[in-house]
């Protein structure tokens, strides 16, 4: 069935605002649609997991007594026999920040009813995601060469690459994820799905431009997380 | 009716197109500005606070206008950043005990 907008007097904005929405019938996030509602609630959970994740990196290397690895050095590439440090993290990094932009300008155009701009930067920002994991791939595998393993590698402390590559990792996967779900959304934008509100695959729900929105912020979200682990892990 | 009635639908996020540019381009710079602590070689707290000014100010800018957050009711505003907000006490907790195992390791 079709979701019919509640009517009534418009809510209240601040404090007074925060109080009547909590305390209201059927519905506490008023302006938001439930997927929506839903995803922010996912990515709650998310948030603690990686939070887990960060602070039991900072717990195993404050406490170990080896020196931990300079990742200024670890990560930084020779070009032209000159090291240049963290150079492939930082093209990481911005790579990331220009996918970020390209779903947001994904969601304005959804918004705005351009299928075929909304399918161009969705294509282009699952391209600069997949970018993004094969430069992660060259990483891991260049890390590996040197003989980085979970349980040890040459330069210190041995907990290094357990983080690394748990963080990492599973930060990879999230945007791998996240590719694979651009790629489906740009396809169903493509073939007008959400124009002509054709149900789903796997839901009888009507399409609608509001889940690109949806998806982008799953995919902020991707870009929100490695800020973090780019100061945390890389930087500090 | 006392009140004027007012469907309150979903409002779609409709923002102009300069405020993404702008972000955007903010984080770029934000981005440049944080890898310059690591290649100017500052050290210790001066590192470490600059590196935490910018990521702050990346992730508010991520998620206030890319997340469109700003633009969202207090009620949901309150119950998606208060909750992550709490970790900071779980690191503080951990920082001791990091520190403690640190000690414990180096032995007597």
């Amino acid at each position: 069935m079709a979701y019919v907008a509640p009517t009534g007097p418009a809510p209240s904005q601040g404090i007074k605002g925060l109080v009547s929405d909590w305390s209201s019938d059927q519905r506490a996030f008023k302006n938001v649609p439930w997927g929506k509602a839903m995803m922010w609630i996912f990515l709650l959970s998310d948030t603690f997991i990686f939070a887990c994740f960060l602070v039991s990196y900072m717990t195993v290397r404050i406490s170990a007594t080896a020196p931990w690895p300079d990742a200024s050095e670890v990560f930084a590439l020779s070009i032209g026999g000159q090291p240049v440090p963290l150079l492939l993290i930082a093209i990481m990094t911005f790579i990331l920040i220009s996918s970020s932009g390209t779903m947001a300008l994904a969601v304005k155009s959804g918004y705005e009813k351009n299928r075929k701009r909304t399918a161009i930067l969705l294509v282009l920002t699952a391209l600069l995601g997949a970018s993004f994991v094969g430069m992660q791939a060259f990483e891991w595998s260049k890390l590996i060469a040197e003989g980085v393993r979970p349980w040890g590698n040459p330069w210190g402390a041995e907990q290094f690459g357990a983080s690394f590559f748990l963080i990492t990792g599973f930060h990879g996967t999230h945007v791998s994820f996240g590719v694979l779900f651009l790629i489906i959304m740009a396809i169903k934008v493509l073939r007008g799905a959400l124009d002509d509100q054709r149900p789903g695959f796997l839901t009888g729900r009507k399409g609608r431009y509001e889940i690109v929105e949806t998806l982008g912020l799953y995919w902020h979200f991707v870009d929100l997380v490695w800020v973090f682990i780019f100061a945390f892990f890389y930087l500090w | 009716m006392a009140h004027s009635v007012v469907a309150h639908q979903q409002q779609a996020q409709h923002h102009a197109i300069g405020i993404y540019l702008w972000v955007w381009g903010l984080l770029f710079v934000l981005s440049v500005c944080s890898y310059m602590v690591d290649y100017l070689g500052f050290e210790s707290y001066m590192k470490w606070g600059l590196i935490t000014l910018f990521m702050l100010l990346k992730a508010g800018l991520i998620v206030a206008v890319f997340m469109h957050m700003a633009w969202e009711r207090l009620a949901i505003m309150c119950a998606i950043l208060i909750p992550p907000a709490l970790v900071v006490f779980l690191m503080g907790l951990m920082a001791v005990e990091g520190n403690y195992t640190f000690l414990a390791r180096l032995g007597p």
